[in-house]
């Protein structure tokens, strides 16, 4: 005969370490995929966040950026908060301008960048086979391909073309070029990523219940790269700033535009350095800077995300060496003796 | 006693089965029979226990039946009839036949709601079910998988489940296409020994009230007895013995087997090793 | 089976800082003699493997021992408290007195060192005095003593069987010949012909040199034929304690009895299973 308390679902114990590994994981975040709040991640988030407000509203304040009415080379004042340049633009203006013009190129390279990235990584790791050693050859090829002499071509070439009027040397045209370049380490990163989640028991699972192959990508495996997919967008934004500012320097970039590379490449070439005018190519300097940094330490707090570990072990330390002080401990931590 | 109609030719059959892997070593290249040469037949409201060690072959059969994994030679058949490896017939045979698998943390996806992974295949399998009777129906799974109440469980996410609970929703999904063939893949080997049966009785209680036919695959040869109808033993990827699951294991033939019965632990053998270990042996 | 006590421990308490705490160990006091083997029977969150490394001093943040005390009479006649270690006196207790043996060899094991660079490692670290060719000599003999051929020192982890890196693992626990070994899970990723195998080794072992184990595990039937005492542990605490036939046939706790239960007898009835024909209704189909 059946034994009654045999037949219903006891109550079962975790691992200890692993209640003790759930509670820290839960309490520190959000039912969803957010990272936890720590320093890292608040100082990235206020820098971007100040950056990307600066870029957004200031323009609306300034200004016009291409006024040159304004004396020359004036060092900063009340009137011109950051001086003038050579041309007599207003510093200021333009970095505002140049803020925006920039967080433009980034996001729009950023995202190109990660599509492309997705369709030769995704793809290609879960689908496997012929499809996938072609996309690999693909990818493969650009990795080869030096990254900046490449996008000077292509830039180049883009700008050169006939037809294209104003587009030619358009912010926009620059990111895209930017984005159709950048995507190839990217795709090799989600596409070991994608092989690998492809042997999970879910996947399998999923295929026996009989999911068609783009659903399983979309619903079961993509969902799981999120944290991935974020932090190789905000590596393809600081690329893309940087690749726009380097391009810019070289005269290769949107001149049709203000970004804070035209602003460096202007500064050079209106001989800043020589004339002392520091005010000219310092602001512009220290924003990609800050921008860059602001934007890699989020990338930290969502590596921390991605491997739980790397948050967890810190604070398992901390908060036994708290125990330890309010006198809970009764032996020397010999752990590493 | 059960009512079984027993049709010629019903049942999910594994004929000839045979599996090679091509193993590349430098230049030289050897071939690993993972299934060499396996045939059987599971009836309806029947269990059979494929039992073996690592290595012997029995996941790969699992696999080959669940159509996840192709073969070098020999077939399956569902009541007679080839089974399919793709297309509408792939689906209809995939309504039929489902598997559980072994490790119940990672056969869930740790995005997703345990209410979506048993709508899934329901939605699958149903088209033209309208959401609302699926939702129901999905809740009418966990309950009978004794996951009750269903709505405390329907939004948790599978790292909140435990073990033997995440095992239950796995059954559920299981059953949601409307399967008559369950290829259960080691399914309590991973979980706490006082939460297996539980979960081994739930699989025999739904086996009975459903009429499946199930096959069982696992290391253990006390549960394979006591679970299974018939009792098959797989050694390097070859079916050594097979036989009445009682008579194969008090009664067994083959030397594999009988290796397999004496290194099994055996309580009543209590102090014997010691003994045998003090003269020497 | 000398009667003498080897290791006393008395009231340990273990605790998870985290928050709310988590109380993994709550009380738990035993004593192991010379040469006995104790079996610690427990499914997963109550706390053998805690106390394992408790016992041994290896707690990881964020443990922490709150309470008890852990004495181990040593060979010699001296009495060493283990709480009270530290630096090089935990140094020369570990492993040389009492040594572990991990669940899971392939997490154990250096992937990047050979065999015999691990085994030598244990020496040199334990007896800096240890000429090489004495090390090499040991590290060979070892090897020959848990059932591996010697000529497996250069191997890698990788390059071994399950079964044979347990045995390394085994071979390197008793290294310095101690006093007590303590077992967590070492055979249960294994097959079970292959467990039988190193069990006998162990205890072919235990025979020949006279250490004293604290097997960890949750195959309890396994426990009741090769123990000679079992404690049975449940949410921190340890429930019932007592010889391994007594364990086996006269349960007391509730929890020892579902946990027999639990396991069908092989040649024997079928325990809480209910059968899939139509037992229920007691008819015989």
């Amino acid at each position: 005969m059946a034994d009654p308390r045999l037949s219903s679902p006891q109550a079962e114990p975790l691992p200890t370490s692993a209640v003790a590994t759930e509670r820290m994981v839960r309490a520190a975040r959000v039912r969803t995929l957010l990272p936890s709040m720590s320093g890292k991640l608040l100082t990235g988030l206020i820098i971007v966040g100040i950056i990307t407000a600066f870029g957004l509203i200031a323009p609306s304040f300034v200004q016009d950026p291409r006024d040159s009415s304004n004396p020359a080379l004036l060092p900063p004042s009340p009137e011109h908060l950051l001086g003038t340049t050579k041309l007599g633009y207003d510093v200021f203006a333009q970095l505002a301008w140049g803020t925006q013009g920039s967080l433009f190129v980034g996001l729009v390279a950023g995202t190109v960048s990660l599509l492309l990235a997705i369709v030769f990584g995704v793809l290609a790791g879960y689908f496997g086979g012929v499809l996938d050693e072609v996309l690999t050859l693909v990818t493969n090829i650009m990795l080869v391909i030096p990254g900046l002499p490449l996008v000077m071509v292509i830039a180049a070439y883009v700008q050169h073309t006939e037809g294209l009027g104003p587009l030619a040397r358009s912010s926009l045209l620059v990111a895209l070029v930017l984005g159709i370049t950048g995507w190839a380490g990217s795709a090799v990163v989600l596409r070991a990523t994608s092989r690998s989640l492809r042997t999970r028991d879910y996947v399998a699972a999923s295929r026996v219940a009989g999911e068609k192959p783009l659903r399983i990508i979309f619903v079961e495996i993509l969902p799981n790269l999120v944290p991935l997919l974020a932090a190789q967008l905000i590596f393809g934004v600081i690329f893309a700033v940087l690749g726009e500012a380097g391009l810019s320097y070289l005269g290769l970039g949107p001149t049709g535009s203000i970004t804070l590379g035209t602003m460096l490449n202007d500064a050079q070439t209106g001989q800043a350095v020589g004339s002392g005018a520091w005010w000219w190519f310092v602001p512009p300097g220290a924003v990609i800077a800050l921008l860059g940094a602001g934007l890699s330490l989020i990338n930290f707090a969502i590596d921390e995300v991605v491997n739980p570990k790397l948050r967890i072990a810190p604070q398992a330390a901390r908060s036994q060496r708290k125990a330890r002080k309010a006198g809970r401990g009764i032996a020397d931590d010999g752990a590493f003796a | 006693m059960t009512d079984r109609t027993e049709m010629a030719g019903s049942g999910l059959e594994a004929r000839n089965l045979v599996r090679d892997y091509r193993i590349r070593r430098g230049f030289r290249s050897t071939t690993l029979h993972a299934v060499a040469d396996v045939s059987f037949t599971i009836e309806p409201g029947r269990t059979v226990a494929l039992v073996g060690e690592s290595g012997s072959g029995k996941s790969t059969v699992a696999r080959i039946l669940a159509r996840l994994e192709s073969t070098t030679s020999g077939g399956v058949l569902l009541d007679g009839h080839p089974a399919p490896t793709r297309g509408a017939q792939l689906d209809r045979y995939r309504s039929r036949v489902q598997m559980v698998f072994q490790d119940p943390f990672a056969s869930l996806n740790p995005f997703h709601t345990i209410l979506h992974h048993v709508e899934r295949p329901l939605r699958i399998h149903n088209p033209r079910m309208r959401g609302a009777e699926i939702r129901d129906r999905a809740h009418e799974l966990l309950e009978r998988v004794q996951l009750t109440p269903s709505t405390r469980f329907a939004e948790r996410r599978p790292h909140e489940l435990s073990g033997g609970q995440r095992q239950r929703v796995a059954i559920a999904r299981a059953l949601a296409p409307g399967a008559t063939y369950i290829i259960a893949d080691e399914p309590v080997s991973m979980l706490d020994v006082s939460i297996r049966l539980g979960v081994l009785n739930l699989l025999a209680e739904l086996q009975r009230s459903e009429g499946l036919g199930v096959l069982y695959i696992t290391h253990d040869l006390a549960t394979a007895r006591h679970f299974s109808d018939e009792i098959l033993v797989m050694y390097r990827g070859e079916i050594v013995e097979r036989g009445d699951a009682d008579t194969v294991i008090l009664d067994p033939q083959h030397a594999y087997t009988r290796t397999l019965l004496d290194a099994a632990a055996d309580p009543d053998r209590l102090g014997q090793l010691r003994e045998e270990v003090r003269k020497g042996g | 089976m000398s009667g003498r006590p080897v290791l006393t421990a008395r009231d340990i308490s273990i605790e998870y800082e985290v928050d709310p705490p988590v109380k993994a160990v709550q009380d738990v006091s035993l004593t192991l003699h010379r040469g006995e083997i104790l079996g610690l029977a427990g499914e997963s969150g109550c706390g053998k493997t805690t106390l394992a490394y408790g016992l041994n001093r290896l707690l990881k943040a964020p443990a922490l021992q709150t309470s008890g005390e852990i004495v181990f009479h040593d060979r010699d006649g001296d009495d060493i408290d283990v709480v009270g270690l530290s630096g090089d006196g935990l140094r020369r207790y570990r492993w040389d007195k009492v040594s572990m043996v991990f669940q899971g060899s392939m997490n154990s094991l250096n992937p990047v060192m050979s065999v015999k660079a691990q085994l030598d490692d244990v020496f040199r670290t334990h007896r800096p005095g240890m000429p090489r060719a004495e090390r090499a000599r040991r590290s060979a003999e070892l090897l020959g003593l848990v059932g591996v051929d010697p000529s497996r020192l250069t191997a890698f982890p990788h390059e071994l069987s399950g079964g044979m890196r347990q045995r390394v693992m085994i071979a390197m626990a008793l290294a310095l010949d101690p006093q007590v070994m303590i077992m967590d899970e070492p055979t249960t990723a294994l097959d079970v012909v292959v467990q039988r195998g190193i069990i006998r080794e162990i205890m072919r072992l235990r025979e020949r040199l006279g250490f004293a184990v604290i097997f960890i595990t949750h195959d309890l039937p396994l426990l009741i034929e090769i123990s000679d005492r079992i404690a049975v542990m449940l949410e921190g605490r340890i429930v019932e304690l007592g010889d391994a036939e007594r364990i086996y046939r006269e349960p007391e706790h509730a929890y020892t009895k579902r946990l027999l239960a639990s396991f069908p007898s092989l040649r024997g009835d079928r325990g809480g299973f209910v059968r899939r024909r139509d037992e229920q209704e007691g008819a015989s189909a």
